[in-house]
Parts: structure tokens; C-alpha cells; sequence
């Protein structure tokens, strides 16, 4: 029997004795701390536990089926590999941020009602926060705050919506949400917020790429990924996520080959993923939420492979700009190796990762009728490849030698790139242990003849064209450049606009002043010219006048009585 | 030491093979193409070599086009901290 509470709390409690420990001891605490949190998962039976009474409403922490349950396990997993990514590093600020963003992602994924998930949404934006403020530099600490508060509104809108709902349905428990309500819609925006939709997607873009080395790996795990559940859940069959997903996977990419800081280019290229798992989501079929369940699964692994690598190439290298790499597979080669890896894992090459779980996604489509849906998957395909598959390893370790002549990355670092780099085969080798912890059970068989061929089809002749486009030097260089993204909206146009605004009150409240002063100034004249010395109302008059003034008043007044 | 050491990639007629490689086996997927039995939700998507020329057409249109929204988009490096 397993003890009634969240799982979430063993690994926030357990963050929080990190500063506490040191050296080896902290480095074994941090690893058992995923273990024992997978052992204290495996205990529970399917159903809803850890019951918690909130303002006369029942609180469920853990609510275990089976598409909590397969989130749950991949996020432990990832702990436990971002865990050994980070070993070489001592900065308590980050260890314990990072596992407590991490338990706190896993309490979200089993809440069981709104008010818990909002509570868990919330810690896992301050905790996550640190990651990037941890890079202690001016330009992270400002990407932080605006990170910070993107996910702050996300967490406002959810606990409105929460509100919303409760009030139009008389429940919170965390089920089919739907967009019957305002509250199902502001739910889907904080989702939406937390899940980087078209022009709510810059908070990623911005922040992940200036977080710290490792900071950016356990970032690109949880985040994104959580809002990718919370739709599973939420939102499942709402046909316009296949648009807006659709819409997702497609614009990232033209960003991706023209930007130059090649943790931004992966930022980029995770929106484009997130939106195959939204297109899953709002096809809404069994085989569609398996699709995009199991792709959040293989996501997550090669994802953080190619952060991993990235980190590796900053911490050694100390940038990870395409315009200054090139040639490091000559001072880290195994580095190069994973990253190839991860990189043939999100291009979906047969044998790897991606292949067996993007497919799902797409024959969903197909099966569906979403003709043009599908065409824009495809492209996103060929495109993911395109800057992800071939861009990322190009520009950083072949391509034009840069000079650059540094050590492979710490073996810690190499253990972890390593065992994801084996997950993502493994996977892509022997898909049925993925397909078997599903929600849906599937009959989906990836390796045909005919899929294995169109997809190398698909891919080689991608890579072609990049080939060609790089002989004949029509491929952009990369440039040391920033690339306008929704964000100008926030950092230039409204700054401009309040500056504006600011502006033109200052000049109005200026010409107040002046037209005030305009007509004060006669009329202080009049009065000091009534009042001063030698004014009319201010001489002095003799006695013997008042007396004979007096005496005519009084005279008058005489005159009047007698009438 | 390592600075004269000599890598395979670092002749340019070696890159030159990798590059007629790509031709090779793009030329090689199309020649199978034929003798693989498809079953794809779209007439279309069956035609010959329907991924490869799609694949190839996508990625060069896709590099035209983000070139020419750098045209737009770009702006100098430190253009948010003025």
C-alpha cells in the first residue's frame, strides 16, 4: 500500500534538503530523489488518492489513470537523466529549483481538479523561474522577468477560468473542460499561454535560450509539455486546435533557419513539435491522443538530447552562435555523435524516436480527412529536418572550421547525452514499449515498407536540398542579427506607445498650467490692484468721513420710516 | 598536435563525395519507389516519388522564403538593450 500523498511532494521536499547536503551525498540524494518517486508511483493503483478538503469542496492530489500515469513516467525519467546532466555543477539556486520544478510539473499532471492544478501551474512558473535568472547576467535576469510574468498571467487566467467554471457547472474536478462556457475559453488561454500557441509563443523563444546551460534542458522537459497534458485532458476533439496546431507546427520553421543562436533555433523547433501534439489533441480520436501523448514522450527525450548537446557546446565553447561554430567534432566528437542522434530523432528518421510517434499524429490526420492539415504537417516535417536534422549539427560541429579547439564535454554530461541518445533508439527500435503504456491501446504498425520508404524519401531529398541550396550558396549565412517575433510587441511597440502616452500627458498637463496661469495672472492683478498699498480697498479713511456716512445712512433710513 | 592533425571531412574532394553520396541515394528511393505497394488516405500522396519531390520542393521554398522575411525581420544584434 502506498502512503496518500502526491508524489510531487517527495521531490519538492526533497529539493529543499539539497543546500543542506554536499558533494557526493547531494549528488546521490538527487538521484534517488526521481527513483524513489517512481517506486512511490509504481505503488499506486489506478483511481484517485491523497483526498484534501478546500472551502467545502474535496481537493484530489493524485488522480492516477493512464494518461496522467505516462506523463508522470516520462517526467521522472527526465529528472532523472537532467539530473545527471547537472552533476558537474554546484549551484544549490539551481538544484533546488529545478527538482522542485520538476515535482511541481508532476503535481499538475495528477491533479485532479482546478484548484490544484492551478497551484502546481503556478509553482512550476516561480520555481522554473531560476533557471534562467541563475545565468546571473542583466539580459537573462530581464528575459526571466518578462518569463515570469507571461507564466504568472497564464496561472491568472487559469484560476479565473477555474472560477468560471465552477460557477457555470458546480464542479472543479478536472475532466473535459470543452469551450461550452467563458471559463472553458479562459482555461484554453492559460493552456494555450503555458503551450506556446501562434503569437502567445514568444515567452519561449525569448527565455529558454538565455537560461543557463543546464537550465534550458530541464526547462525545454516540463513546461510546454504540461500544457500539452493539460489539452490532452482538457480539450480533447476541439477542431480548432487542429488549426492552431497546424498553424504551430508550420511558422516556427522559418524563424529556425534564419536565426543564428542555435538554442534559440531548438526554442523554435520545439514550438513547431508542440504543435504536432496540439494537431493530435484536437483531432481528438484514440489514435490521435496516442499519437500526441506518445510523441510528448519521444519529444521530451530527443529534445533534451539536443539542449544537452547545445549546453555542452556553450559551456566548452562559450557560445552557441552558428555564426561563430563549426568544426567541433573535432574537440568533441561524442558530443557531435548524440547530437546527430537527437537530431535524427526529431527529423523522424526510421530507427529513431520520432519516427514511430510523429506517425501516428500524421496517419491520424490522414484517417480524419484533414487533407490540408496534413500537406502542413508534412511540410513541418521536411522543414523539422531541414533546421533541427541537419542546421544544429551542421552549423555547430562541421561547416566552416571555426578555429575553436576545446575539451569534450564533462563525463557526466557524456553519461547523460548517452543514455537519452540510447532511449531515443531504443524507442525507435522497439516502439511497443512505448505503444503499451499509451491511454488507447494501438494497432499501429510504423515499420511498412511503404512508410520507411517515403519517409527516407521524404527526408534524403530534404537533405538534398540543402545540400544544393549550401553548393551554390543560396542558403543564408548565419548572421549575428535578432529576428522581429511577437515579442516586439511587448519590448519595443509598448514601451514606445507608454513613452508616447507618458509623453502627451506631460504636454497636456503643461498646457493646463500655462492656460491657468494665463487667466490667474490678470486676475491676481486686479485683486493686488484693488488690495495693495494705495488701492481703493485699502486706503485708510478718516473718522469724521464714517461719522458723516453714518449720519446720511441714518438719515435715509428716517426718511423711509415716515413713507 | 591536434592543430596539424588532418581530418577526412577536411579535404574538400571528400565533401564533394559526401555531397554526390545525397545524389546517390536520393536517385536510389526513387528507383524503388515503383516496387514499394503504398497505401496512403490520398490518391496524391501515391504518385511517384510524391515525398521526395515534396520533401525537396518544401525545404527550398522554405529557405527562399526565411530568406526573404530576413529582409524584414532582421534587425542588429543588440537592438533590444538600446
Amino acid at each position: 500500500m502506498s502512503a496518500e500523498f502526491p508524489t510531487a511532494l517527495i521531490m519538492i521536499l526533497g529539493a529543499l534538503a539539497v543546500p543542506l547536503l554536499r558533494g557526493r551525498v547531494r549528488a546521490a540524494w538527487m538521484l534517488a530523489l526521481p527513483v524513489l518517486a517512481l517506486a512511490h508511483l509504481l505503488s499506486m493503483p489506478l483511481g484517485d488518492h491523497a483526498h484534501a478538503g478546500f472551502l467545502g469542496e474535496t481537493l484530489v492530489l493524485m488522480r492516477v489513470d493512464r494518461l496522467s500515469l505516462v506523463f508522470g513516467y516520462i517526467f521522472i525519467l527526465a529528472t532523472l537523466l537532467n539530473v545527471i546532466y547537472s552533476l558537474h555543477e554546484d549551484d544549490p539556486y539551481q538544484q533546488v529549483s529545478a527538482l522542485a520544478y520538476a515535482g511541481s510539473a508532476l503535481g499538475a499532471v495528477f491533479a485532479g481538479d482546478l484548484i490544484t492544478l492551478f497551484v502546481f501551474w503556478e509553482l512550476t512558473a516561480v520555481t522554473s523561474v531560476v533557471l534562467i535568472w541563475a545565468r546571473r547576467t542583466e539580459r537573462a535576469r530581464r528575459a526571466a522577468m518578462r518569463y515570469l510574468l507571461v507564466q504568472l498571467a497564464s496561472g491568472m487566467l487559469l484560476l479565473a477560468g477555474a472560477a468560471l467554471h465552477y460557477q457555470a457547472s458546480g464542479s472543479i474536478r478536472f475532466d473535459l473542460l470543452g469551450l461550452a462556457t467563458p471559463g472553458g475559453w479562459l482555461i484554453l488561454l492559460a493552456f494555450g499561454i503555458k503551450c506556446a500557441f501562434p503569437l502567445l509563443h514568444n515567452w519561449l523563444q525569448d527565455a529558454y535560450p538565455e537560461a543557463t546551460v543546464t537550465g534550458s534542458v530541464w526547462l525545454s522537459a516540463f513546461t510546454t509539455k504540461l500544457a500539452v497534458y493539460a489539452l490532452a485532458r482538457g480539450y480533447a476533439g476541439t477542431e480548432m486546435l487542429i488549426w492552431v496546431g497546424a498553424l504551430m507546427t508550420a511558422f516556427p520553421i522559418f524563424y529556425a533557419v534564419i536565426e543564428n543562436d542555435l538554442r534559440r533555433v531548438l526554442a523554435y523547433s520545439l514550438n513547431n513539435q508542440l504543435g504536432f501534439m496540439v494537431v493530435g489533441v484536437g483531432i481528438g480520436t484514440e489514435l490521435a491522443i496516442d499519437g500526441t501523448v506518445a510523441h510528448a514522450f519521444s519529444h521530451i527525450l530527443y529534445k533534451a538530447l539536443l539542449f544537452m548537446s547545445m549546453g555542452a557546446v556553450l559551456l566548452r565553447a562559450g557560445t552557441v552562435n552558428g555564426s561563430q561554430l563549426g568544426g567541433l567534432y573535432k574537440s568533441m566528437p561524442w558530443t557531435t555523435g548524440f547530437c546527430i542522434v537527437g537530431a535524427a530523432s526529431i527529423s523522424a528518421f526510421p530507427l529513431f524516436s520520432g519516427f514511430i510517434s510523429k506517425a501516428l499524429i500524421l496517419t491520424a490526420a490522414a484517417d480524419g480527412g484533414y487533407v490540408i492539415t496534413w500537406l502542413v504537417l508534412l511540410f513541418a516535417s521536411a522543414g523539422v529536418f531541414h533546421h533541427s536534422g541537419i542546421k544544429i549539427p551542421y552549423f555547430a560541429f562541421f561547416g566552416h572550421d571555426s578555429g575553436i579547439r576545446c575539451a569534450e564535454a564533462p563525463r557526466n554530461m557524456l553519461l547523460a547525452m548517452g543514455l537519452t541518445a540510447a532511449l531515443c533508439v531504443g524507442i525507435g527500435v522497439y516502439p511497443d514499449a512505448l505503444y503499451a503504456l499509451l491511454p488507447y491501446p494501438v494497432s499501429f504498425v510504423p515499420y511498412t515498407g511503404a512508410h520507411v520508404v517515403t519517409q527516407l524519401q521524404l527526408l534524403l531529398f530534404s537533405a538534398l536540398a540543402f545540400s544544393v541550396l549550401m553548393r551554390t550558396g543560396i542558403y543564408p549565412p548565419e548572421l549575428p542579427a535578432v529576428n522581429l517575433d511577437s515579442d516586439w510587441s511587448y519590448r519595443k511597440l509598448a514601451p514606445a506607445l507608454l513613452g508616447a502616452a507618458g509623453a502627451g500627458i506631460a504636454a497636456f498637463r503643461l498646457a493646463v498650467a500655462e492656460a491657468g496661469l494665463r487667466l490667474a495672472t490678470p486676475l491676481c492683478r486686479a485683486v493686488r490692484d484693488l488690495h495693495a498699498n494705495s488701492g481703493p480697498l485699502a486706503r485708510t479713511q478718516s473718522t469724521g468721513a464714517m461719522a458723516l456716512w453714518i449720519s446720511i445712512l441714518l438719515a435715509v433710513y428716517l426718511v423711509m420710516y415716515y413713507f | 598536435m591536434r592543430e596539424t592533425k588532418k581530418y577526412w571531412l577536411d579535404r574538400k574532394e571528400n565533401v564533394t563525395i559526401v555531397y554526390r553520396a545525397v545524389w546517390v541515394v536520393c536517385i536510389l528511393l526513387l528507383l524503388i519507389d515503383p516496387l514499394v505497394h503504398k497505401h496512403e488516405a490520398y490518391d496524391f500522396a501515391e504518385w511517384f516519388g510524391f515525398f521526395g519531390f515534396f520533401g525537396f520542393f518544401a525545404c527550398v521554398g522554405l529557405v527562399l522564403a526565411a530568406k526573404a522575411l530576413r529582409r524584414i525581420l532582421k534587425r542588429p544584434e543588440d537592438y533590444y538593450e538600446r
